[in-house]
């Protein structure tokens, strides 16, 4: 695909849920290899729109292509990770087992076979993430950010072109965010990004697009990229911080 | 108590038991994980409109409770499959109602009055060969249709939407669990009685999941538990002459109970 082929395409795309809005007259494309973070305040819409491209929402109007296919046809190309990290739910499963749902676009001739080349896959992502040692235990014995990366690597196992990650980090403290973002800044040497986060100072250092989603969306191109844009991105609805998470805008600030 | 196996009834039992406990295994696993306990128990006693019917139309009351059970399946199949999680009502209408239809039935059945409690309480002192050779074809139905799908079973109930995202044919594998929970229901029926059937569709994955890392070995040593909570019970029914079903579900119970007091003593948690 030529890279000035856009990988998403949105175009008048309109959602409501239960008859309230939530996102209107959406239009983005997004390039090859941007990393697009998404920002916006609570229930402005952010996990809706990653869930209308992942193609597990289908809106009223409007158009979505990815690849130049329908969501549902692209799907087996996309790494999704969903914010809900199922805690609480003791599940009787291990991380390796979880690892390896990624992997379930490609099938042989038995369904229920991995072979070894899903293995293969599913220990490096494993290894990518920092999970590897834990390969073997219950998924409801992992902290939260522990089922995090378990999601991150599902995610990447199935060796997608574009990751989807939604609030990748939101139970991960200072360090492991910076490591787990230096590895999404590796990882976009090849593939598309779209990652929905709060925390917009360590984005800042990483992205090259920004989105605000508040029902509608500004997207900010990649080429004018710069601190003051991400600063510019305050200038988004000023909902995004009065009825973001203000305080932790200004903590991690200081902390850097 | 070996004598007791001279009867063939109570051969014919401890067959249709084991036989049972192999479903009770496989599928009371999918049950407890995808937290449809509340779902198994309507399709339970919807099942009981197919005894009505059967009786008041004249046809098997196996074919009734079949044809009954898996039509309310596919209906709570319908009903729960935007949200698996939130149609308690439907399910306990449904529930209701196909009860309320086996009652009316066999009231308007000329001169015939079916024995509600063996439905109730179940009748496994009863099973005759052709209803073991018919359980053991359900049996393996369950178990190969399990195996052959386990890989997206397990991820159809660990996380629906990533499963979708990779492929797996949620809408058709939830018509296929509610169905196969259906084919369990008849098998059970026979065994504990449509009121005690998600007794045993519970206890013994619940315990069984403390235990495993995975749920194929939930499904085996539910399955094992179920055996052995039938031996038991059987036994103890024979002993001391007394209902075979309740029995059954009292030694579950008891071992639930036990199971759970251990597990606060011993301080593990979850």
């Amino acid at each position: 695909m030529q890279d000035d082929v856009p990988v998403i395409e949105i175009s008048g795309v309109n959602f409501s849920f239960n008859g309230r809005a939530v996102l209107e007259d959406v239009n983005i494309s997004i390039r090859k290899r941007e990393f697009l973070a998404v920002i916006g305040p609570n229930g402005g819409g952010k996990t809706t729109l990653i869930k209308i491209i992942a193609g597990l929402l289908t809106p009223r109007t409007g158009t979505v292509r990815v690849f130049g296919l329908s969501p549902a046809k692209a799907a087996p190309r996309i790494g999704y990770m969903p914010q809900d990290l199922g805690m609480g739910d003791d599940f009787p499963v291990t991380v390796e087992q979880v690892a390896l749902m990624g992997r379930m676009s490609r099938r042989g001739f038995l369904r229920s076979r991995y072979d070894r080349e899903d293995k293969k896959a599913v220990a490096e992502a494993l290894e990518l993430t920092g999970m590897k040692d834990l390969a073997r235990e219950k998924v409801g014995r992992l902290s939260g950010g522990q089922r995090q990366r378990l999601f991150i690597a599902r995610a990447l196992a199935g060796e997608p072109e574009m990751l989807l990650l939604d609030e990748p980090t939101s139970n991960v403290d200072p360090e492991g965010q910076t490591r787990m973002y230096s590895l999404l800044r590796d990882l976009n040497e090849t593939m598309t990004i779209v990652v929905v986060s709060h925390d917009l100072m360590v984005l800042s250092s990483y992205v090259n697009s920004v989105a605000c989603v508040s029902t509608s969306v500004h997207h900010h191109d990649a080429a004018e990229v710069t601190q003051e844009m991400l600063e510019g991105a305050y200038h988004c609805p000023v909902d995004l911080i009065a009825h973001g998470l203000p305080h932790r805008v200004l903590k991690s600030h200081k902390d850097s | 108590m070996i004598e007791a196996l001279g009867h063939e009834f109570m051969r014919h039992a401890l067959y249709a038991g084991l036989l049972a406990s192999v479903t009770c295994g496989v599928i009371g696993a999918l049950v407890v994980v995808n937290r449809l306990a509340f779902l198994s128990g309507g399709i339970a006693h919807a099942a009981y409109g197919g005894v009505g019917m059967a009786v008041f139309f004249g046809f098997s009351p196996l074919l009734g409770t079949l044809g009954f059970s898996l039509a309310a399946a596919m209906v709570m199949a319908a009903v729960t499959l935007r949200s698996r999680r939130r149609a308690d009502t439907v399910v306990g209408v449904l529930w209701a109602a196909g009860m309320a239809v086996g009652v009316v039935f066999s009231d308007l059945a000329p001169g015939y009055n079916v024995d509600l409690m063996s439905y109730l309480f179940g009748s496994i002192l009863t099973v005759s060969v052709q209803d073991l050779w018919f359980m053991g074809a359900m049996c393996a139905a369950v178990v190969a249709v399990t195996a052959y799908w386990y890989r997206d079973l397990l991820a159809l109930s660990y996380d629906p939407d990533f499963a979708r995202l990779r492929g797996v044919p949620v809408t058709f594998l939830h018509y296929l669990l509610l169905g196969m929970i259906a084919l369990a229901v008849v098998m059970l029926v026979r065994v504990v009685g449509l009121i005690l059937i998600v007794a045993l569709l519970t206890i013994p994955p619940y315990m069984a999941e403390q235990w495993s890392g995975s749920l194929a070995r939930v499904m085996v040593l539910a399955g094992l538990l179920c055996a052995a909570f039938v031996v038991i019970g059987l036994a103890l029914s024979y002993a001391l002459n007394l209902t075979s079903g309740a029995s059954i579900i009292l030694v579950a119970a008891t071992a639930f109970f036990a199971n759970l007091g251990a597990r606060k003593l011993l301080g593990r948690r979850g």
